[in-house]
């Protein structure tokens, strides 16, 4: 594993070994000195193409907990907007001595271009790119489930078995398509629930099944649901006009309380934020005693610290120990 | 790591034996209740792997020969060193193993780190770093199955088991019989990886 | 122009019906063929062509040489050098320049540069709509009646998407025998589409561009040519789908003509997977499915023609992500080898010599009308042809091919057939596989 690029990329065991660092980290971050030293020396690029604080400081904290080195490189723009090219900022950063990027664009694959096409050498670590990949929030999705649903002491196992709803507007999100990959190969059972318009022609090729209804899905029996941010303007004609209006979506695909009480009490409320509230999930839902949206986050940071650590804590960043 | 009957190539002198390992544990065991006057402040921090294990039978000694009550939970604990070693990027990246701690905490406790061979003095130093993370100990002391020389760093142990001379290029193998299946410390000639 | 053509004696060649002769090319004609040609030929130069196929001189469809306005991809010089160097002696230079060739002076324009540089004969494509804007006929007529002697009007990268001003522009035309060359693609069907919409698009999250979009356009399309009784022809047609309807509006008696691109007769939307925009092109490479239906379509003449979309970009335009990277790939020089490899060579369908003769030069120049290319080897017609070599194989190295730009999709391939030699109207404009400039 040089880069992370996509869930996708991503073994069984790769996984679960992300999974368990994550948890070795997690310990760590209870201490009352939080900073390890194992990246000590190493300067880590945050590369934003698009806006997005929570993302990049929840990064930015792991990498620095690891005693790295942090630039931040606000590119809001690129070359879509005639700024500085993605290859001429890429270039920039290596002559700056960067020995890791984690980059975050607007468009899919561009992580894939910066480490493909010999731009830098740096390990690239993909923040969320466009409409594709966004594999550390599914590896703290994934974290966060087993945790719960397979205890603290949880090292070496996976979500065999359990079944995940994720719900919401499939065809614009990177989350979704993560998820599905990585909870499938740890072997979760994944259904995706959305209006038609809002899942990708070819999904039905997705390791998951696919449902238009969800008080069906829900009383099938779920683990965990995970509830996708749904933006109001997809609504307008200019939009795409995916949907006739916000209090429909509601109405079928929105978490609200009676389908919260539907779920029961053990299963887990999901969102990788920002919430709708009111939209997409309910304040009685998102405040809910078993809603893990705050845990996620703080678990982002462990996971991120995880990756980093396998990534760059090495020589050539080969997992050679992790089993 | 598979448990069984250990692999033992033709190059190997085993120098401790089962019983020479219990002996030597039960005399370090009794020296640090000497050294500090009873074991009431005593922690026992394992360096992972087989000195998380050599830490939890000196820990059943410990309680044994003080006569204590206490669970062995409570006195007994492993720390990880891999975050702190100085040869991290030497090397493809390296799995983190667990760190415990006794529900006490470290603070203002005499640590003795356990391990099984003591040779450059790096781990410990890694170790030190990594007891330092997690709080602020009254004494930090050192135990070890086996020092074989070849310091590298101004480290020394209070407790050994056995003074071992070796060749720089030889390796000290010890067995375990929680990991190893058997009790044993061998010595080989041939070159090889070192652990 | 040179004023010392030389005549040239072809021996041993095979023609695309399999016969093998000699040629004597003299005074700009194809002047003797087999055993007379070596008697007439005391003052020409002779090659011995045995193993090599004389194709008449290939006839592009659909170029784009970028001039003016985009010099820093492609000049009309450097274009037209390297479709000589791919076997073509005529090249339709399409309207989307800066400023757009959508009046006389444009067209004039680009006229003289290729007559001025006189590596193969550039034709040019006059803009349906000024400006490409869709909103209002571009002086057509004019543009017919110009120097340039325009016949092929399109605004190939935008569609007429209007279906007035596509059914006026179909009419207009048939005052001079015009016929309008529509890039079909629905562009609100479009939006933001950079990849064929299906399995990959979704699993890449790149915004898909559905064959649907493609297809009611061409549906509508021959319908309106059948309706006012006009001719269209389909752009660079790129789905099974849009192959059924050709089919259908064929067997209907429609005055139809279709294209397909060599890319979309080799490459699949799988190709996309790298994120690597030198696979990024309109419309999108498509399914394995709709390979082989345009395949098939052009084996049974469903499809007419093979033209090249030669688009040209400068690095930059590449080098970057593939949502900012533009559309288009380089194709001059890779055309015949490429339909050599998708068709001549393989075994699902049937397509011979003369399949390529048909589809790579008479057909095209037919629906341009352009009546002194597309012609048979025969004693008395033009001396435009070239001579491959079907047997070389020869790796795909962008840097070593003499268009401008590097956009090739097919680098570090190695694709059979080489053009050996390439005769515009007597002058080689090719020999041995290098270029021979005019004087030279």
């Amino acid at each position: 594993m040089r880069h992370l690029l996509s869930a996708k990329d991503l073994s069984h065991d790769e996984a679960v070994a992300i999974l368990d660092t994550a948890a070795t980290m997690a310990a760590t971050q209870q201490r009352e000195i939080k900073k390890l030293p194992p990246l000590r020396g190493k300067t880590i690029v945050n590369l934003f193409f698009e806006d997005s604080t929570r993302t990049r400081i929840s990064f930015e904290a792991a990498a620095k907990r690891l005693s790295a080195d942090v630039i931040n490189f606000s590119a809001k723009g690129s070359s879509v907007s005639k700024g500085e090219s993605l290859k001429d900022t890429a270039q920039t950063l290596q002559a700056m001595g960067a020995d890791g990027v984690i980059i975050r664009h607007a468009a899919s694959g561009a992580p894939y271009r910066l480490a493909t096409s010999g731009w830098i050498d740096a390990p690239v670590i993909n923040a969320g790119d466009g409409k594709h990949q966004h594999p550390t929030q599914a590896l703290l999705d994934a974290y966060t489930m087993r945790r719960h649903l397979q205890g603290e002491n949880a090292g070496g196992a996976d979500l065999s078995g359990f079944r995940v709803l994720v719900v919401g507007d499939v065809l614009h999100s990177r989350v979704a398509r993560s998820n599905v990959d990585l909870l499938h190969t740890l072997g979760a059972h994944v259904t995706l629930v959305s209006p038609p318009t809002l899942l990708p022609v070819g999904v039905d090729r997705w390791p998951c099944a696919v449902s238009y209804d969800l008080d069906g899905a829900i009383a099938q029996g779920v683990d965990a649901i995970m509830m996708l941010r749904v933006q109001r303007e997809r609504m307008s004609a200019a939009g795409g006009g995916f949907f006739p209006s916000p209090q429909e979506y509601s109405r079928k695909f929105g978490l609200d309380r009676n389908r919260l009480a539907a779920l029961g009490p053990d299963a887990l409320v999901m969102h990788p934020g920002p919430m709708n509230r009111g939209l997409e999930i309910s304040a009685e839902a998102a405040d809910s005693a078993q809603a893990v949206i705050l845990e996620q986050v703080t678990n982002g940071v462990a996971v991120r610290m995880a990756v980093l650590y396998m990534l760059l804590g090495g020589s050539e960043g080969a997992t050679g120990g992790a089993a | 790591m598979t448990s069984g009957t250990p692999a033992r190539s033709g190059t190997e002198r085993v120098v401790l034996d089962s019983s020479d390992i219990s002996r030597a544990l039960t005399r370090i065991a009794h020296e640090i209740i000497e050294r500090n006057n009873g074991s009431a402040d005593v922690v026992l921090l394992g360096i992972p792997t087989r000195g998380a294990d050599l830490a939890r039978r000196l820990g059943e000694r410990v309680l044994q020969a003080d006569e204590r009550t206490d669970p062995l939970a409570d006195v007994v604990g492993s720390i990880d060193i891999t975050l702190h070693r100085d040869d991290l990027r030497r090397h493809p990246v390296r799995a983190i193993e667990p760190t415990t701690i006794p529900p006490a905490g470290v603070d203002d406790k005499i640590v003795v780190l356990v391990d099984d061979v003591l040779f450059s003095g790096r781990t410990v130093r890694a170790a030190l770093d990594a007891v330092s993370d997690v709080g602020r100990p009254r004494a930090i002391q050192l135990a070890v199955l086996v020092d074989r020389g070849h310091r590298e760093l101004p480290i020394r142990p209070d407790y050994v088991g056995k003074n071992l001379p070796t060749a720089a290029a030889e390796h000290v193998r010890v067995r375990l019989a929680e990991i190893d299946g058997v009790d044993e410390v061998a010595i080989d000639r041939t070159i090889g990886e070192d652990v | 122009m040179t004023s010392t053509t030389r005549n040239y004696l072809i021996r041993g060649v095979t023609l695309p019906d399999g016969t093998s002769t000699s040629l004597l090319l003299r005074d700009g004609v194809i002047a003797a063929l087999g055993a007379d040609a070596a008697d007439g030929s005391s003052d020409a130069v002779a090659l011995d062509a045995t193993g090599l196929i004389a194709l008449p001189g290939l006839v592009d469809l659909h170029t784009h040489l970028r001039e003016p306005g985009r010099e820093d991809a492609e000049t009309v010089w450097s274009g037209t050098r390297a479709a000589a160097l791919g076997g073509f002696t005529c090249v339709h230079a399409m309207a989307n320049t800066m400023p757009v060739s959508d009046t006389a002076g444009v067209v004039e324009q680009v006229w003289r540069l290729g007559r001025d540089a006189g590596w193969v004969d550039v034709r040019p494509v006059g803009a349906v709509t000024v400006g490409l804007g869709g909103e209002r006929l571009a002086e057509l007529g004019a543009m017919a009646d110009s120097a340039a002697a325009v016949r092929v009007f399109s605004d190939d990268g935008v569609c007429v998407d209007d279906p007035v001003l596509m059914r006026r522009a179909l009419e207009y035309v048939k005052a001079f025998d015009g016929v309008i060359a529509q890039h079909a693609q629905e562009p609100r069907l479009t939006t933001g589409a950079v990849m064929n919409e299906g399995e990959v698009s979704a699993e890449l999250g790149l915004t898909g561009w559905p064959a649907v979009a493609e297809e009611s356009i061409i549906a509508r399309d021959v319908l309106l040519a059948e309706h006012v009784g006009s001719r269209v022809h389909i752009c660079h047609l790129s789905t099974a789908g849009s192959v059924d309807i050709v089919r259908w509006a064929k067997a209907r008696g429609i005055q139809v003509t279709a294209e397909v691109t060599p890319h979309h007769l080799l490459l699949t939307d799988e190709t996309v997977r790298g994120y690597d925009p030198q696979f990024k092109v309109n419309p999108p490479l498509r399914t394995a499915a709709d390979v082989l239906a345009v395949r098939q379509g052009l084996a049974d003449g469903t499809i007419d023609i093979v033209a090249t979309d030669h688009a040209p970009h400068p690095s930059e335009d590449k080098d970057c992500e593939f949502d900012a990277a533009a559309f288009g790939m380089t194709g001059l020089e890779t055309a015949l080898s490429v339909v050599i490899e998708s068709m001549v060579l393989a075994d699902d369908v049937e397509f011979g010599w003369e399949d390529v003769a048909r589809t790579m030069s008479a057909a095209p120049a037919a629906i341009g009308r352009v009546a002194d290319q597309g012609r048979p080897l025969a004693v008395g017609e033009p001396a435009h042809l070239t001579l491959v070599d079907p047997d070389a194989r020869w790796p795909v190295v962008p840097r070593a091919l003499r268009t401008a730009s590097d956009n090739t999709p097919f680098a570090g391939r190695e694709l059979p057939g080489r053009v050996v030699a390439t005769f515009y109207g007597g002058r080689a404009t090719v020999l041995a596989g290098e270029p021979i400039e005019v004087g030279a």
